[in-house]
């Protein structure tokens, strides 16, 4: 087990050195293309807080990253505003919205949970579209990229390259030092069985609130990061299908790990460029969701513990035949699953 | 105010409540008693507003019947696909995760979308009340009412009431509820609950097609329809509570009366107003309205 952590250790760290070095070799297409993957990165690892370590299925995760993003641009309105605070009052504004939502989506649970936070992100989505603060379906452009210090302007690509990878691994830290801490395990224990937790003496509410809380607020990181990035936002940042695509990635990436989630926002951002590209599918490039759907479908079928768990998954389908064959009955193993039991 | 608006509004709210109920009906159906939450259920709504679309002059030049003839090619076709649909997909999720489910059904409504474009197109159409119910009735002195409105709500009606029969006063409704509360145990008393399953998903369909193929003259057919029925959709189930029909019904015309009157008076927030009841509903009662067994 100590060998496996190390592996993983080892993994992480030359993902982000090579992440570093990458813009020594990619061009300013890359630069952007892998921005925008860290970015997602980030929002995926806020979602992964909820759903592989809580065991809460939220689908409105979109809403925190739209108002993270709008915050950006709301609050930034002549001169560059200095990163200091303006990082801060966008997670600060995703977090308290968050704080709202899960206080009353969390009295609930299940598939309820689902459509509840769901339909509080469509509430943040109308908001953005109909009121005159969000600006309608055109969205607002940011016209002045906020600076920190002297030093580093975002509006530079590099710059902000280097900004989203420090945040993305500060992030990471983060969220892999909180889930070795109690408050860690205890989120673990309330998503393997939350009335067992409650006997033992937690009063799983509030855990479970902090950690909405606090992914809402990672969530509005990102959206900050992604209004800058591309210096103009629209309510369609806080769309279900924002939220679904989050939910693939970790989906994609495998639940539970927070590797996961940095894997499958590559994979799905991937994906979509693949899917999008005119050079491979020419016309059909248009109907580019299709391919994406189709996908998706497909690996709920044949990957149902994702792209981390497929070389386990492997092992144990081999196994199970082999041991199959020997025994001449049938082998049923669920591979890969861990076990939850109903809430 | 005029008292004459104020009825219009009252038949207005009466109509979109009672159109929502039809296909939350089906979606709070399918979870109720299969456990699979559908996310592709709004797009059966877009399939049908389409199929009233495209079926209509097909039907028309090779049968010869008009609108109610396209209505009920298109609800035998929806039935068609619902019974696909569920062999298909639908049929291997029952032991999944709920996450599992929300990502297949996902999935499923990018394909039906691009689907929907690659056959169809991407415009927006309207269509035409069928010319029986094309007039108006006078109400008050200046004001009239499109009788088509009416049938709407007079269709919604009817498949309530039928739904209700069906449930509680049949031996097929009777085998739904078992099934719903214990698979195994009807499954060992002989009955083919596959089957069953598959009739009810076929019917929840059914339902949402014809949902969407009445309702395309009023609403225009446009890309994206499905989705903002889902999500209402989904408000409702909430409301109402999960697999209940009566809950589901109250909930409808809750929120038709919400979002009607909103739109009148207080414009500029209608399209928050719904979740801002819902929330407070969800405060009062975090289960909705009916809580089902």
């Amino acid at each position: 087990m100590a060998q496996h952590h190390r592996r993983t250790f080892v993994f992480i760290c030359s993902m982000f050195v090579a992440l570093a070095a990458w813009p020594l070799i990619a061009g300013a297409y890359g630069v952007d293309l892998v921005t925008k993957i860290m970015i997602y990165s980030i929002l995926a690892l806020s979602l992964e807080l909820l759903v592989g370590t809580t065991g809460l299925v939220c689908f409105g995760q979109a809403a925190f990253f739209g108002i993270g993003a709008y915050a950006a641009v709301l609050l930034s309105k002549d001169t560059a505003p200095s990163v200091l605070w303006l990082l801060p009052a966008c997670v600060l504004a995703a977090a308290v919205y968050a704080l709202a939502v899960g206080a009353l989506s969390l009295r609930t649970r299940g598939v309820y949970f689902i459509m509840v936070t769901l339909a509080f992100a469509q509430m943040a989505y109308f908001v953005a579209h109909d009121t005159p603060l969000g600006g309608g379906t055109d969205g607002i452009y940011l016209y002045v990229k906020p600076v920190l210090g002297k030093l580093v302007d975002l509006d530079r690509p590099l710059a902000l390259y280097f900004f989203t990878l420090a945040c993305l691994v500060g992030t990471f830290a983060l969220l892999a030092l909180l889930l070795r801490s109690p408050f860690g395990r205890a989120l673990a224990g309330i998503r393997v069985n939350e009335q067992r937790m409650r006997a033992t003496g937690f009063s799983t509410y509030p855990y479970k609130l902090a950690a909405f809380t606090l992914s809402g607020g990672i969530a509005g990181m990102a959206g900050f990061l992604f209004a800058v990035k591309d210096g103009f936002v629209n309510p369609e940042l806080l769309g279900w299908h924002m939220s679904g695509a989050v939910l693939i990635m970790i989906i994609l990436g495998g639940l539970g790990r927070l590797t996961g989630a940095l894997i499958g926002a590559f994979a799905f951002v991937l994906l979509q460029e693949l899917f999008k590209s005119d050079a491979i599918f020419g016309a059909f490039a248009k109907h580019w969701q299709l391919d994406l759907g189709l996908t998706i479908i497909a690996c709920v079928a044949l990957m149902p513990s994702g792209i981390v768990g497929l070389p386990a998954h492997w092992r144990d389908r081999l196994a199970g035949r082999r041991l199959a064959s020997a025994k001449g009955t049938p082998g049923t193993a669920a591979p890969g699953e861990t076990t939850r039991e109903p809430a | 105010m005029s008292v004459a608006t104020f009825l219009i509004q009252c038949l207005n709210a009466l109509q979109y409540g009672l159109l929502l109920f039809l296909v939350a009906s089906g979606l709070t159906l399918i979870f109720g008693i299969m456990g699979v939450i559908n996310l592709a259920h709004g797009s059966f709504y877009m399939i049908g507003a389409y199929m009233a679309y495209a079926l209509a002059p097909i039907v028309a030049s090779t049968f010869g019947g008009g609108f109610f003839a396209a209505l009920l090619v298109g609800v035998v076709l929806a039935v068609l696909l619902g019974y696909v649909l569920e062999w298909a997909f639908y049929s291997f999720l029952y032991e999944r995760e709920h996450l599992q489910q929300v990502l297949m059904t996902y999935g499923l409504i990018l394909v039906f979308e691009e689907l929907r474009s690659l056959i169809v197109g991407d415009d927006v159409h309207g269509v035409k009340p069928p010319d029986l119910l094309a007039g108006t009735l006078p109400l008050g002195d200046m004001m009239t009412y499109p009788v088509y409105r009416l049938f709407i709500s007079a269709v919604c009606l009817a498949l309530a009431a039928l739904m209700w029969f069906v449930f509680t006063r049949t031996r097929l409704g009777m085998m739904i509820r078992a099934g719903s509360t214990n698979r195994e145990m009807v499954q060992s008393l002989g009955i083919d609950i596959k089957f069953l399953y598959r009739v009810v998903f076929a019917a929840g369909v059914a339902i949402a097609v014809l949902a969407g193929m009445v309702a395309a003259p009023v609403s225009s057919v446009y890309p994206g329809m499905g989705n903002s029925v889902l999500i209402l959709c989904f408000v409702v189930v909430v409301i109402g509570g999960i697999g209940s029909i009566r809950g589901a019904l109250l909930a409808s015309l809750l929120i038709g009366v919400v979002d009607t009157f909103g739109k009148v008076l207080l414009p500029q927030a209608a399209g928050v107003l719904v979740y801002v009841m819902m929330a407070l509903i969800l405060l009062w009662k975090p289960d909705g309205l009916f809580k089902s067994g």
